[in-house]
């Protein structure tokens, strides 16, 4: 995937030349390991600003909400999923985007690699397949395959679903993932055993919104945790007030979310919050054969219906 | 706790299951008083925000009940509210809440007969269950 780098600024420099955008929309260096920092490119000079490496999970979609400008933006598989979401539910226009679509071989998990180290984690370096970790007093080598994010790792739609260019050829999408065996573990659960298993989950959670603000789902004016007339959601870290906040932050995901796991990514708890999500992408799939952000033409789940739903649970 | 008995916060469309909630005391058919009703102007309105407030603040059990499918005032509320239901109740009991804790129904105005029945077997539900421990606030509004 490095390189990428060059054909991506090429692009880029062409389309700001040319005025065809205004904006491009990628990453460039961030200024701790692991994390590259979403940026915006105007001007040709500035196009070697922009990077691509295995630090790249944050999903740029979160940036084009309800933009008027002509943008160029980067695309991984899930970006390009969340990109198709964002045109169904009007948050921008297909015409306004140039699509630049980078086939994903994965990100890596920085909360994961973190937790191998004692201390600070100085520099990581990546070579093709290696990712060479130096700490304060320790430097690790891993296989990228070791060190990839849980998402990445399940991932089936690693190329871009939708794009005007892209900048590498298709890759090969994984095969034979099992994508729900942790949601089928908990699924398996006695109540008491769930309960014991969420209240655990959550116990660090500070409710930071780091989750919710990743997401580029999250763009309702006024988010449910901040209404106050009435206030459906208690403001404290109550364990059942977290816990209502991720089963809502969740459901309002329902049939939308593609496993980008740039909420768990931004957790700084390092909390799994992408239990919940996948508990409704399984569920959506296995109701309604919908996998999200695959098709312009098709109506999310929850925006539409057949008059012969499953209904077993309704007496 | 012998003489427990379980609070049931019901919710129900004005236009159906109200108007057999209504039925059901005209032709002075028996059930329990455990459910507290809250009408609604569609099973279309449910936000799954009332259902977690009713489990936060104290209940131990939901019902909800509308029209049935094909027969909905606004043509297709309960068909959209169906879908939302089927995901909340399995994300919510994957989360740990007991499955005969929400209960949904259809049932139209002229089925009294039904509502009683269904009113006996949820509340029959929950009262097995026992007292709601999992969703309920403990410092909750009022004791601040
Ligand atoms: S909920 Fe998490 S995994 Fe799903 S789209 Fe939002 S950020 Fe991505
Ligand atoms: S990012 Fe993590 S700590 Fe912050 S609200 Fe979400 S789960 Fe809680
Ligand atoms: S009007 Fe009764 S469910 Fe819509």
């Amino acid at each position: 995937m490095l390189g990428y780098i060059t054909k991506i600024r090429t692009i880029s420099e062409r389309l700001l030349k040319e005025s065809r955008v205004d904006m491009v929309i990628g990453f460039r260096k961030g200024t701790v390991p692991m994390m590259n920092e979403p940026c915006i490119v105007k001007s040709p000079e500035n196009v070697k600003e922009l990077v691509w490496d295995s630090n790249c999970g944050i999903n740029l979609a979160n940036y084009l909400t309800n933009r008027k400008e002509k943008i160029a933006i980067i695309a991984k598989g899930c970006d390009s999923r969340n990109i198709v979401t964002h045109i169904i539910e009007n948050k921008i226009k297909r015409d306004q985007m140039f699509i630049i679509g980078v086939p994903c071989k994965g990100m890596i998990d920085r909360h994961k690699i973190a937790s191998m180290f004692e201390r600070e984690i100085i520099e990581v370096v990546e070579e093709e397949n290696k990712i060479i970790v130096r700490g304060n007093d320790s430097e690790k080598v891993f296989k990228k395959t070791e060190v990839l994010q849980e998402n990445c790792a399940i991932c089936v739609h690693r190329n871009p679903v939708i794009y005007d260019e892209l900048v590498a050829d298709l890759v090969e999408e994984q095969k034979d993932v099992d994508r729900y065996e942790d949601v089928r573990r908990i699924e398996a659960m006695q109540p008491e055993k769930k309960q014991d298993y969420f209240n655990n989950l959550l116990s660090a959670c500070i409710r930071c919104y780091a989750c919710r603000n990743a997401c580029p789902l999250c763009y309702c004016p006024t988010c449910f945790v901040d209404e106050s007339r009435p206030q459906w959601l208690g403001k404290s870290i109550d364990s059942v007030d977290i816990k209502t906040f991720h089963l809502l932050r969740a459901f309002h995901c329902a049939g939308r979310c593609t496993d980008c796991g740039a909420c768990e990514r931004a957790c700084p708890m390092g909390i799994n919050v992408r239990l919940f999500t996948k508990k409704l992408e399984k569920d959506c799939l296995e109701l309604y054969g919908w996998e999200a952000g695959l098709s312009l033409k098709e109506r999310p789940p929850l925006d539409t219906y057949r008059p012969d739903d499953p209904e077993d649970f309704i007496k | 706790m012998p003489d427990w008995e379980p609070k049931i916060v019901t919710f129900l469309c004005n236009w159906c299951s109200y108007e057999a909630a209504d039925l059901a005391g005209i032709s002075r058919l028996q059930y329990p008083s455990n459910i507290r009703v809250i009408r609604v102007p569609c099973t279309g309105r449910m936000s799954p925000k009332f259902i977690l407030a009713a489990f936060g603040k104290g209940a131990d059990g939901v019902w909800v009940s509308g029209c049935h499918p094909g027969e909905c005032h606004y043509i297709a509320g309960n068909y959209y509210a169906r879908r939302k239901f089927s995901l909340f109740k399995s994300l919510i009991e994957y989360m740990g809440i007991e499955p005969g804790r929400l209960h949904f129904s259809w049932i139209s105005a002229a089925e009294g007969a039904k509502f009683a029945e269904v009113a006996i077997k949820v509340i029959k539900t929950v009262k097995d269950l026992g007292p709601s421990k999992y969703f309920i606030k403990k410092i909750n509004d009022r004791a601040a």
